[in-house]
Parts: structure tokens; C-alpha cells; sequence
């Protein structure tokens, strides 16, 4: 550990007088309507949201995804097609996930997902479309506030994901899909039970 | 009210024309000027280039020149910028920070310890692209900037400008990038120097104006060198012209 | 080395008008929407402000928070290792690989790995090495190092990348639409990730208090990078640590802001632990930063978060393009930055900068890169890295400027006033000035001459205009 020791020793006995850590305030502002703002930020980066929840999820994903065969489901809201995977690579052949979130996040759009909701992860990522169930009374005005949430301090995982894969390195024209999921749509719908599913 | 007038070595040189018209106008504001012989240059030109050591004695000759004064004015934004945020070449004396601390940009003086009104005698009717530098934006906020858009709007020059009658003042796109002067970087990058200038020259033409107005003589020298190569139909005149009436 | 040669590059840029102007487009238009993000935020200065002296904070109590983090990461169940330098970094990194058996490793975008040469250093070792950033990997495939640390691929236009792609991947070469190309990069690219035997990633933030490792991306490529493989490596500069959530909120909501103008990336992911039956390594890198912490000039620099607006905002940068700068950090903070790994190679960049301060005033946590640019400048004189022709260049003038009757004598000799300016500053090239520009032309009467002549009073008569182009007399002036 000799690098350690020299790198530490360097810093102390070298690097500037300590300065106090300021205050982060949490900017609240208390605006009336999260699920508004939620849904525009979530359409600035090509997500979707849809603010009337469907009566039967399952007809809804029938509809919405005609050429999916292959879905998979954290929900107990709809049945997925699949057994539960067998390996972090196995979602990247998955047509549909579908997942709650904990916590949505109104100034950008996002999500959280962590290992809680998608025991895979690679889930989140890897799908070809992510369907996510968000309950409105999770939705919280910022960023301050979404860093107070559990999983930031807890999960082994966890990811704000604020749109589906994207990427303006080509020319600076942000296309879609870069490496990760091809569309994301966020359905704002109150939970029915109490807890979540697990892939 | 006396004040000490520096004259920048390139408006000394190349435009007397704008030292005359900023002598011209503070008489007619009431102020009595001074201009001490002896100055040469603020020292920026080799501070600027990282030339310390050769600044240094260039810049304690000009705190010799100007400890006296209560009031310093020069009509460049970027000299009053080095000798007011950048004097650090010359050995620090009470001289030198009194000096730092009484240096105005001549819209500054204007602005904010005249308070001028107006000027009745000036008339310029014509449209005109104002270009207030870099120095006299984030050096020594003039103007607001374009970086900080949360700011509220303001620019010492421009209300200055806006009181002579019959002028009118373009807008052009992006109006606080940098001309591409940069002192020796003109020389040291010529190539981006000239295209930053074309390209200031070519956002400035788009709106018709042909008359373009700074308080800064060297962003303007940089411009008109890049504008006789391209288009000779523009006019360039530092703001004291136009305040003073030199030109309708 | 050689010293890279900034202004020469810049010009061989802008001789193809095509990318010059396609390049300032691209750039200027991340810039104005980064202008528009930060109007929609009206804290927005009082979180620059926070982001600020939060890094101060923690760059002043480094030891402290890396020892927290490196704590809190192992009790998570991450390895730590520590790396003075670039070749520590990358045999550590190798020296993982081998012990996992690792062949085929895929990563996302980590300014840490280009500035350390790591690709090549594993690549001579058999390890086959997948960028996974569109970008990145367009680099990657075409040998050039990053344009811009945000996008590297961005000096390229659209028509370059489908020849590229089509001479890679034998995809069609005439068509240049983003979304066909980056589909190209999607099948070709998403087969490596799958099979890779393990993942790299670099970081935007770590996180000392919960040991988490932050990046920052668009396409999910630091997820997959990082989840899909079983193992996983993290390479961190020391300088990423911040103490915790409520403190890289302030981070998360300017970072984007300021790179391109969007709130918020679609990814930003958070890794505190390997993930079930994998194994996480984070390698914390020095490769110079405690030197920078140790300079009292120059160690505010070192709360960069690679956000690249102060490149975006630089009129010198996109009229340059990002390779001119030979170097990892381009742009602002790289002449900033550079110079301090290597001062002889990088001795030309601190002049590559008008010192607009336009830099200083976009960056999100508040380096004051116009005023260390000015600096730098001056310790490249006092290393003695000026040329002999600068040095006596600026001798001469510093000579003539403090001494009036000198000063005079040149002035007033007619059109010997070109020998003072703009004159003085032409050290490197002749007549630079007049290559792309004319030179003014010296007045017949100097302001100084008409002073004398028009309110001089006690001081003698000047010479009339016109006829002073022998005063040198007119010198005694000073003396009167």
C-alpha cells in the first residue's frame, strides 16, 4: 500500500487550508402540479408519460407493443410472459419490461430504479422498451429532494433514468437508441398492493 | 473636477483622433483634463504575454505618471482593465493600489461618476452595431453578460450611446463573444485571430449596420484590418467620437 | 516531446471551411442551450456557488473523504487500490484482467483512461478493448484521440462517420443520417457488450459517504459496461470525491445544464457495490493531482467536472477544433490543466486563449480559468520556455514603453511607429498581423503632438502636423 501512504501523505501535507462545507438548501418551491412538470421534463428527452392509467395494463401493453412476444414483468399489476432470468445478459432478448419505480422525480423526468425493483438490472437497460408504473404520491419536485430518498444511501444499483437511450455524437443530432432501451414510457398509476414484484 | 488622462500607445500612434474627441468631450462635461507627458503604455502588451519582468518597470513608470490624480480616465476598457485587476508586474506601494483603485474606462466615468445625461451637441443618424469588449464586459461589468442570463440587463455604453440623437442600435448575434484581438494572441494565433474577427464582421454585416462603435480602439484596429482585406464599407468609430459629435 | 504547435494546427482546422464551420455550429448551438437551461433555473448562480465551494471544501479535506470513501466502498464489498501515476493505473488494471482471466473488456467513456493511455497499454497485452460510447468509439475505430470530452466525435461531420463506417463495418458509405449510423453501432457494438468478460467505467462523482461511484451518460453505456460483465472496474481520480447525496444533487442538476443544455442525462447511475455474483474494483488514480493540490495558483482547477462548457463557450476552441490541442484536455481547461502534467509539451497553450473570461463564467463550479490561462503564461516565462527571439522581443519593448523619450522618439518617426506596434508582438512570424488582416496606418500627428500643440501650455510648441516625422526633440516632452 505504499501508493496509498504516498498519496495521502502528499495531501496532507501539501494541499490547501481547509473551507468550511456549505449548507445545500433544497430549493423547494412547492408547485401545484408535479405530474405536469414531471411529464414535460420526461418528453424533453423522448420519454413518454401517460397520465391516465389503463384499466387493463395487460390489453394496454397488447396494443402498445403489437410485435411483443417476449415481456417481462416486476408487477403484479400484469403477467409477464418469461421465467425469471437466468443471466445479466438474458434481457437483452426481452421485448417489453415492466417495473415500478419508487420515486419519480418532476424537474427531470426520472425515474429510480435499483435492485430492488429489478433484481436484474441489467433490465433497465438492456430491454428493448421499459414500461414503468410510477405513483404519483412518489413523485417528489427535484433533485435535492430525489437524494433524499433510502436507495441512494442503500442500493448496490441504482440509476435516475430520464429517457430512453440516447446519443448526439453523431453531428449533435440526439438519436435514439444508442446502446440501451429503445423507448421508455412512464405510466402514472397508483399502487394497488403494497410492495413490489421481483424478476 | 480634474482628472488625469491616459492615452493608450495605440490610439496615441494610430488614432490621435480619438484621444482629441475624449479631451473634447470631458471639457464639455465640465472637466478639466490633464494629460501627463511622460506615459507610454499601462504595460499590458508584455504582462499579457506573461512578460512580467519586462512589465514591471513599465508599469511603476505609469503609477509615477498618475499617483496624483483623484481621477484617472482612459478611453479603453482594456488598459483600465490590466491597470485596475492585473497590476501586479509593478511593486505593490500604496501608490500603485491608489492608482489601480481611481482608473476609469471613459464610459464608466461617464456613466457612473458624471452621471451624463445627455449630449445635446452630438447627432448621429445612423444605424450602428455597438461592441463592447471582453475587458469591459468580465473585467469590469459594464455591460451583463450573455453567461450569466439569471443577471438582470444592463450596459453602461449602450444607455450612453442610446442618449445621441437620431442614432439607432443594431442587434446582432452573439454580441459578447470575443473579436479575436487578444492583444499578442492577434499575432501569436493570427489564423483564429482573423476568422474570430471575420466572423464578428460577417454577424455585424448581416444586420445592415456599417457602422460599428466600441470603446475599445484595439478591438476596432483588429476589425478594421480584417474588414479592409474583405469589405471595405464599414466605419469604425470608438464611442468618445460619437458622444463628442465628431461624426454624423 | 515536442511542444505541440496549437496555432499551427488551428490553422491547418481552419483551412477546411467545411468542418470549421460545421464544428462552431455544433458547439455554439450546446453553448446557447446551455444558456437557456441555466435562465429556467433561478438558483442557478447560488448553485455554481455551492458546487464551488463544495469541491473547495472537499479538495481541502481530500485525505479525509478518501479515506471515507475507501471505507465505505470495501464494506460494500468493492476492492480499492490506489495508483500514483498512469503506469500504476494501467498495470493495476491489467493485473485485474489477468487474475479474472479477462480477454475481452468493454468500457464507457472515462477521460481518466484516455489521460492515463490505457487502451493502448492493454491492447499491446492481448486484451481486445470495446469503447462503448457512440463517440468514444468512433475515436476508437478512426485512431484519433477524443475532439471534446463531452462528444469526442464531434469534429467529425455526419458524412465523415458513414465513410468511416462503411470502411469498419461495410456499412453504407453514402449514408450519413445519425439514427442509420448509429444503428450500424448498435449491432456491432451490443454483440461485445454481451460477451464481454468484464466492464469498465470511469466517474463523474464518487460519493464518500456511501462509497458509490456516479457516472453521468446518455446511451446507458456505463450501466451496461458496468452491470452486464461480471466484473467491474471503476477508475477514479482522486479530485471525483464529494462528501455525499445531498452535495452531488447540487452536482447532478449543472452538470448536464452546462454540457449540452438538457436537465439531466437519460442514465445517471449510481454503483456502491458489486452487483450479485460479480466483483467491483475501483482504482483511485493520483497521475499528478496532488502536485496540482499543492500549487496555491493553481488547485481551484482541479474541481473540474468535465462538463466542457468552458470549450463550448471559447471562441478560440471552435475555431481550433479539439485535436489542434494535442492533448486530453482541450479547450479552457486544458491549457489550464495540461501545462501541469507537462510543461514543456504543452508551453504554447496558455496563449492559445484572448483571456475573454467568457470560461470562468460559464463553468459550474467557478475556476477561474481566464486568470490561471494569464498566469500560466507567466510561468512559462519564468521556466524559461520562451523562445530567445520572444524573450528579446519582450525586453525590447518593456524597454521602450518605461523609458518616455525613447518611447517618443519611436513614436513620432513617422512610420517607425509600426517598430512599436503592433509591431512589438510580432517575435514568431513576420508580419503575422498583416497575413489575414491590414496593418493601420500611424497618423501624421500623434495625440501627444496635438495635446502639446492644441492645450500644452506651460510644455514647448510642437512641431505643426505633418512635419513631425523628424521630431525626435519632440522626445524632450517628458522632460519639460
Amino acid at each position: 500500500m505504499a501508493a496509498r501512504e504516498d498519496i495521502l501523505t502528499a495531501i496532507r501535507d501539501r494541499g490547501p487550508a481547509p473551507r468550511e462545507l456549505p449548507h445545500v438548501p433544497d430549493f423547494r418551491q412547492g408547485p401545484d402540479d408535479l405530474i405536469s412538470l414531471f411529464t414535460a421534463a420526461l418528453a424533453r428527452l423522448d420519454g413518454q408519460a401517460v397520465t391516465q392509467p389503463p384499466a387493463d395494463l395487460q390489453r394496454w401493453l397488447a396494443e402498445t407493443f403489437p410485435g411483443a412476444s417476449r415481456i417481462c414483468s416486476a408487477v403484479p399489476e400484469v403477467a409477464g410472459t418469461l421465467p425469471p432470468f437466468s443471466g445479466w445478459a438474458a434481457p437483452a432478448d426481452v421485448d417489453v419490461t415492466v417495473v415500478r419505480t419508487p420515486l419519480g422525480v418532476a424537474e427531470t423526468g426520472s425515474i429510480l430504479l435499483t435492485e430492488n425493483e429489478l433484481a436484474v438490472t441489467t433490465a433497465a437497460v438492456l430491454a428493448q422498451h421499459l414500461v414503468v408504473l410510477l405513483d404519483p404520491a412518489d413523485l417528489t419536485e427535484n433533485i435535492h429532494g430525489a437524494y433524499q430518498h433510502p436507495a441512494f444511501q442503500k442500493a448496490a444499483y441504482a440509476v435516475l433514468l430520464s429517457g430512453p437511450s440516447g446519443s448526439a455524437d453523431i453531428g449533435g443530432t440526439t438519436v435514439h437508441p444508442a446502446q440501451g432501451v429503445t423507448t421508455l414510457t412512464v405510466i402514472l398509476s397508483p399502487r394497488t398492493t403494497p410492495g413490489t414484484g421481483e424478476l | 473636477m480634474r482628472v488625469g488622462l491616459m492615452i493608450p500607445c495605440y490610439i496615441d500612434m494610430f488614432y490621435p483622433q480619438v484621444g482629441v474627441a475624449t479631451v473634447e468631450l470631458l471639457e464639455k462635461l465640465g472637466v478639466e483634463v490633464d494629460y501627463p507627458f511622460d506615459q507610454t503604455c499601462c504595460g499590458q502588451p508584455m504582462a499579457n504575454s506573461g512578460a512580467y519582468m519586462e512589465a514591471k518597470e513599465t508599469e511603476e513608470l505609469f503609477v509615477r505618471n498618475f499617483a496624483g490624480y483623484e481621477h484617472i480616465v482612459a478611453p479603453s476598457g482594456s488598459c483600465v482593465h490590466h491597470i485596475r485587476n492585473k497590476f501586479t508586474a509593478a511593486d505593490d506601494t500604496p501608490e500603485r493600489r491608489r492608482v489601480s483603485a481611481r482608473i476609469w474606462d471613459l464610459p464608466e466615468f461617464l456613466h457612473d461618476v458624471l452621471k451624463a445625461g445627455e449630449f445635446p451637441w452630438a447627432e448621429f443618424p445612423h444605424e450602428v452595431a455597438l461592441h463592447v469588449s471582453c475587458s469591459a464586459i468580465r473585467g469590469l461589468y459594464e455591460q451583463s453578460m450573455s453567461e450569466r442570463p439569471n443577471d438582470l440587463w444592463f450596459s453602461k455604453q449602450r444607455s450612453l450611446l442610446e442618449k445621441v440623437k437620431g442614432i439607432s442600435i443594431a442587434e446582432f448575434d452573439r454580441p459578447d463573444e470575443c473579436c479575436g484581438f487578444g492583444g499578442t494572441f492577434s499575432v501569436t494565433e493570427e489564423a483564429v485571430s482573423a476568422a474570430m474577427g471575420n466572423d464578428k464582421l460577417g454577424r455585424i454585416g448581416a444586420t445592415g449596420a456599417r457602422y460599428i462603435v466600441s470603446s475599445d480602439m484595439s478591438c476596432l484596429m483588429h476589425l478594421q484590418g480584417c474588414a479592409h482585406r474583405d469589405r471595405e464599407d464599414f466605419h469604425f468609430l470608438h464611442l468618445a467620437q460619437v458622444l463628442n459629435g465628431d461624426a454624423t | 516531446m515536442k511542444p505541440v504547435d496549437q496555432a499551427r494546427n488551428a490553422l491547418a482546422f481552419l483551412e477546411d471551411d467545411t468542418h470549421e464551420h460545421a464544428f462552431d455550429k455544433l458547439i455554439w448551438g450546446l453553448r446557447e442551450q446551455r444558456d437557456a437551461a441555466a435562465r429556467e433555473v433561478g438558483e442557478w448562480e447560488e448553485l455554481r456557488t455551492l458546487a464551488s465551494q463544495i469541491k473547495e471544501h472537499t479538495l481541502s479535506n481530500l485525505a479525509h473523504y478518501l479515506e471515507l470513501f475507501e471505507a465505505r466502498a470495501t464494506r460494500n464489498g468493492a476492492q480499492v487500490h490506489w495508483a500514483r501515476d498512469a503506469h500504476e493505473h494501467n498495470q493495476i488494471v491489467y493485473d485485474i484482467l489477468s487474475a479474472h482471466g479477462a480477454q475481452r473488456l468493454v468500457k464507457s467513456k472515462s477521460m481518466l483512461t484516455e489521460e492515463c493511455e490505457m487502451r493502448p497499454f492493454l491492447e499491446r497485452r492481448g486484451i481486445q478493448v470495446t469503447e462503448t460510447d457512440l463517440g468514444e468509439r468512433i475515436q476508437q475505430l478512426d485512431d484519433q484521440p477524443p475532439s471534446h470530452i463531452v462528444g469526442p466525435g464531434w469534429q467529425k461531420t455526419t458524412r465523415d462517420v458513414a465513410e468511416l463506417f462503411g470502411r469498419v463495418y461495410g456499412s453504407d458509405p453514402e449514408r450519413a443520417d445519425p439514427v442509420y449510423l448509429a444503428h450500424v453501432m448498435r449491432e456491432h457494438t451490443r454483440p461485445l457488450i454481451l460477451q464481454a468478460d468484464a466492464g469498465m467505467t470511469g466517474a463523474n462523482f464518487a460519493v464518500a459517504q456511501t462509497g458509490a461511484v456516479v457516472t453521468v451518460t446518455n446511451e446507458g453505456n456505463a450501466d451496461l459496461s458496468g452491470n452486464v460483465p461480471k466484473l467491474r472496474i471503476c477508475s477514479v481520480g482522486i479530485e471525483k470525491i464529494i462528501p455525499g447525496p445531498a452535495e452531488l444533487a447540487v452536482f447532478i442538476r449543472l452538470l448536464t445544464r452546462s454540457a449540452t443544455g438538457e436537465r439531466i442525462t437519460q442514465y445517471t447511475s449510481h454503483f456502491a457495490a458489486p452487483r450479485e455474483g460479480g466483483t467491483m474494483h475501483i482504482v483511485l488514480v493520483d497521475n499528478g493531482r496532488t502536485q496540482r493540490l499543492a500549487d496555491e495558483r493553481f488547485w481551484p482547477s482541479l474541481k473540474c467536472i468535465r462538463c466542457g462548457a468552458c470549450m463550448n463557450t471559447c471562441p478560440v476552441y471552435r475555431r481550433s477544433g479539439g485535436l489542434s490541442y494535442g492533448a486530453t484536455y482541450m479547450g479552457p481547461i486544458g491549457l489550464i490543466t495540461m501545462p501541469a502534467a507537462d510543461a514543456r509539451r504543452y508551453r504554447e497553450l496558455p496563449f492559445a486563449s484572448t483571456i475573454n473570461g467568457s470560461c470562468t463564467n460559464v463553468c459550474p463550479v467557478q475556476i477561474n480559468i481566464h486568470e490561471q490561462i494569464y498566469q500560466w503564461r507567466e510561468v512559462m516565462d519564468a521556466n524559461g520556455e520562451f523562445s530567445a527571439t520572444k524573450k528579446a522581443a519582450m525586453k525590447l519593448a518593456g524597454n521602450l514603453l518605461s523609458h518616455p523619450r525613447a518611447y517618443r522618439a519611436a513614436a513620432e518617426a513617422g512610420g517607425a511607429a509600426l517598430r512599436v506596434l503592433p509591431h512589438f508582438a510580432i517575435y514568431n512570424r513576420l508580419n503575422a498581423w498583416g497575413r489575414h488582416r491590414d496593418i493601420p496606418s500611424p497618423a501624421k500627428e500623434t495625440f501627444h503632438q496635438w495635446y502639446a500643440r492644441n492645450r500644452g501650455g506651460a510644455h514647448p510648441a510642437e512641431e505643426p502636423a505633418g512635419e513631425a516625422t523628424a521630431g525626435t526633440e519632440d522626445a524632450d516632452h517628458g522632460r519639460a
